[in-house]
């Protein structure tokens, strides 16, 4: 299990979180059609570093970026979402 | 090739098993092949035998990073079923359904092809209702099901805890009795030696690191072995699908996920059918060696790790507990996992891509190992002719830019939410 440290509540067990999404397929309010299908439908998936958006749902429930490794599953970095965060 | 028979047998007997002969070749690559198929696993051996056995190609090339059948075609739970309720899912899996039924035969080699039964558990009115509706849905297009009630369920598995104050208590079910499971190792070898005996030769240790393109055009592949022409190339390596197609430029509507299983010391016959419950997701079944083999959620995050997480492990082994009490004694000896393609609408890619001479294989989610023959059968008509097989064409990758999503669970686009 992977221990995440939440930008709130500091470092906490995996099973508090929930994965929800990658960063890059957030689909902007004003997106064109092919702009949210690609973001919807499209993923680098890279065998590699991702941003990822989880949140603390069993804890302070906030939404957070992770920066994870996806074979070893090192996480490098976690931050709050903010206005500044998202495309 | 010489072909496996009980007489053969019984000779070997009497002259110390000496006649034993690899049952595939280990040729050096080629400069050039017509079909390059990457990925030597089930899907990938069929394809090249159905190349080779259907349409009579013979410059075909398997190309595999490891050993043949050592990614997920060896990290699953070889359930083998057809009774999906969307028409374009239950249509192909049965076709594969039927092609397991002679697989053996086809192929002289023992794939342990066992049909005894995939019952799903209903455990509320609501899931009976969808359970009917499922099994309907399948016979309109001439597909086994049969709903069963709660005393036949109890018949069929009288382990299962059928007491009303149960965790999980159960209704009934659906059953598909020519459903059940098979040897997963045996699948890949009959197909690789199947194959090699008409003429394709099976490269393995052979990573593909890059294609070689002519324009947009793929017109080969770098590997690990040097470079390797081709006429037209596919990917057939499901669980790195994203990976792969990245080398081309493509972006896939997958994410990599973990799926684990497990399975337990061996025990006499215990469990009859495989048992599965989807409101639960918990998978049980008795291997022919007498092990209870658990399969469960994915680990509904993304990852590439070839291991599981406890978490996720703890679940389904509690779910199995809780519907078959009995198994509490047994003690886990092994568990594996696979990296799965979860595709944005949790069916399957087959076909085209956007790349002249590319095709691609893979977003299997949780069906890649009972799809393995029809898989192949068709996946080698789109490479052979370079138009889907009626029964892949709905699989196609653009479907999800039409809004022709084939979504059984009615879910959308997250993977992790189905």
């Amino acid at each position: 299990m992977m221990q995440i440290t939440c930008p709130h509540c500091g470092p906490r067990a995996q099973s508090e979180f929930i994965y929800e999404r990658t960063v890059d397929s957030v689909v902007p309010l004003d997106a064109a059609p092919e702009q949210a299908m690609a973001a919807l439908f499209s993923r680098t998936n890279p065998r590699g570093v991702d941003e990822e958006i989880w949140r603390h749902t069993y804890g302070c429930r906030a939404w957070l970026i992770m920066t994870r490794h996806r074979v070893t599953n090192e996480i490098s970095a976690t931050r709050a979402v903010g206005p500044e965060a998202l495309p | 090739m010489s072909r496996y028979s009980a007489l053969g047998l019984l000779r070997g007997a009497l002259n110390g098993q000496k006649h034993w002969q690899p049952a595939w070749r280990d040729p050096e690559p080629k400069a050039h092949y017509e079909i390059i198929i990457i990925g030597g696993g089930g899907h990938g051996l069929a394809t090249a035998y159905y190349l080779a056995k259907v349409h009579g190609l013979r410059n075909i090339a398997v190309l595999e990073k490891g050993w043949l059948g050592g990614g997920n075609t060896g990290r699953n739970t070889t359930i083998v079923r057809s009774n999906y309720r969307l028409e374009p899912l239950h249509n192909f899996y049965e076709f594969g359904l039927k092609l397991w039924h002679g697989l053996s035969d086809e192929l002289n080699y023992n794939v342990m092809f066992s049909p005894r039964g995939a019952m799903f558990l209903g455990h509320s009115d609501a899931d009976m209702v969808k359970l009917a509706e499922r099994g309907d849905a399948m016979r309109c297009d001439g597909i086994d099901a049969d709903l069963m009630t709660r005393d036949e369920v109890a018949k069929l598995e009288p382990l299962l805890d059928m007491s009303r104050d149960a965790r999980f208590p159960i209704q009934g079910g659906l059953i598909q009795r020519r459903g059940g499971s098979a040897r997963h190792d045996a699948v890949a070898w009959g197909y690789a030696r199947g194959a090699d005996s008409l003429g394709v030769d099976i490269i393995q240790k052979c990573e593909v690191t890059g294609f070689v393109r002519d324009g947009n055009a793929v017109v080969g592949v770098e590997t690990t072995r040097g470079r390797i022409g081709a006429g037209r190339v596919g990917i057939c390596v499901a669980g790195h699908s994203g990976h792969v197609a990245a080398m081309a430029g493509l972006k896939l509507p997958v994410e990599s996920q973990t799926l684990q299983a497990m399975v337990t010391e061996g025990v006499k016959p215990m469990i009859n059918s495989v048992i599965m419950s989807q409101s639960l997701h918990c998978y049980i079944s008795q291997s022919d060696k007498g092990g209870i083999v658990f399969g469960g959620d994915p680990d509904n995050w993304p990852s590439y790790a070839q291991r599981g997480h406890p978490m996720v492990m703890e679940g389904a082994v509690a779910q199995g507990l809780a519907l078959v009490p009995a198994l509490s004694r047994l003690r886990m000896v092994r568990t594996w996992s696979g990296v799965t393609d979860m595709s944005f609408d949790g069916a399957p890619i087959i076909g085209e891509t956007p790349v002249p001479n590319l095709y691609i294989n893979g977003g299997w989610c949780y069906g890649g190992f009972k799809a393995t023959p029809a898989s192949g059968w068709t996946y080698a008509h789109t490479l052979a002719t370079g138009k889907p097989h009626p029964l892949n064409a709905p699989f196609s990758l653009d479907r999800f830019e039409r809004g022709a999503t084939i979504d059984e669970t009615g879910s959308g686009p997250m993977p992790n939410s189905r």
